[in-house]
C-alpha cells in the first residue's frame, strides 16, 4: 500500500514538474545541433520564479551575412517548442569572427 | 498528497506576480485598444501602421511592469522619442497572444518602426549601442537626441 502510494506520488511529481526539464543543457544542445553553433552560453535567469527564463549567447557561422532580426528569428525557430514554456528570453547572436573580436576586447 | 497540491497551487500563483492590470494613465497615446471582435490580426495590422513608432509592452511608459519593457522605454527616452504608441499587453490577453502570433515573435516587448517589426529589447539595445538606432530613427524622420548631441559636440 505504502509502495504504491509513493510510486503514484513520484509519478505525479515528475509528470507535473517534468516541464521544468527545459534545462540550460537541453537548450545548449539544441542550438549546437540545429544552428551548427561553435560556442553557446546559456544562463538560467529564472531566479526564484517558477517560470523559466534564459539568457543565451550563440556563435555560429550560419549567422554570417544575416541581419540581427534574421539571426534572432533563426534562434527562435530552433527553440520554438521551448519558447512556448519559457517566460523570458534574452539572446545575443554573433558570427565566429565577431566572437573573436569581442573576446579580444 | 495534500502538500503536493498546495505546492503546485503556490507555484502557479507565484507565476503571476505583479502582472495585475493597472489602470491606464490619462494620456491618449498609452490608452489600450479594446478588441471587441476576434479579428485581432486585422486590428494589429492597422495599429502598427498608425504611428511611426509602436511598442507592445508590459505596463505603460510611465510605469513599465517588466525589466525588458522598461529598457525599451528608457532607450527611446534617451533618443528623445517621447511620442509613440504604447500598448499594454497585460491589459488584454488577446492582444498579448495576438501580437506574438502576428509578429511571429515569442516575447514582449515588441517594437515596430513604420509598420515594420524591428525586434525586442535585445535588438533595440544592440541597435542603440552600434549607432544603427540613430540612423533608423532618421529614416523615420525623427531626429534622435543623441544625434543632435553628437553634432553639437563637433
Amino acid at each position: 500500500m505504502k509502495v504504491s502510494y509513493i510510486t503514484s506520488l513520484a509519478f505525479i511529481y515528475t509528470h507535473f514538474f517534468s516541464d521544468m526539464a527545459i534545462t540550460a543543457d537541453h537548450i545548449k544542445d539544441k542550438l549546437i545541433k540545429e544552428l551548427a553553433a561553435v560556442h553557446v552560453d546559456v544562463e538560467d535567469t529564472s531566479q526564484n520564479r517558477c517560470a523559466a527564463s534564459f539568457k543565451v549567447l550563440v556563435v555560429s557561422p550560419q549567422f554570417e551575412g544575416k541581419q540581427l532580426l534574421q539571426r534572432h528569428r533563426m534562434v527562435n525557430t530552433c527553440l520554438a517548442d521551448e519558447l512556448k514554456e519559457i517566460h523570458a528570453f534574452e539572446q545575443k547572436t554573433l558570427t565566429p569572427e565577431q566572437w573573436e573580436k569581442q573576446k579580444a576586447q | 498528497m495534500n502538500s503536493l497540491i498546495k505546492i503546485t497551487a503556490r507555484c502557479l500563483r507565484s507565476g503571476a506576480p505583479a502582472y495585475l492590470p493597472r489602470p491606464a494613465d490619462g494620456r491618449a497615446w498609452s490608452a489600450p485598444a479594446r478588441f471587441l471582435c476576434a479579428d485581432v490580426k486585422k486590428d494589429l495590422g492597422e495599429m502598427v501602421k498608425k504611428d511611426k513608432v509602436v511598442v507592445f509592452m508590459k505596463g505603460t511608459p510611465a510605469q513599465p511592469m517588466c525589466g525588458f519593457s522598461n529598457a525599451v522605454v528608457q532607450i527611446l527616452r534617451m533618443h528623445g522619442v517621447d511620442e509613440y504608441a504604447a500598448y499594454n499587453v497585460l491589459e488584454d490577453q488577446d492582444l498579448r497572444q495576438g501580437v506574438k502570433d502576428f509578429s511571429n515573435w515569442p516575447t514582449i516587448p515588441q517594437v515596430y518602426f513604420n509598420g515594420e517589426f524591428v525586434g525586442g529589447c535585445d535588438i533595440l539595445l544592440q541597435m542603440h549601442q552600434n549607432g544603427d538606432l540613430v540612423d533608423e530613427l532618421q529614416k523615420l524622420g525623427i531626429s534622435s537626441a543623441l544625434l543632435n548631441a553628437e553634432k553639437e559636440s563637433k
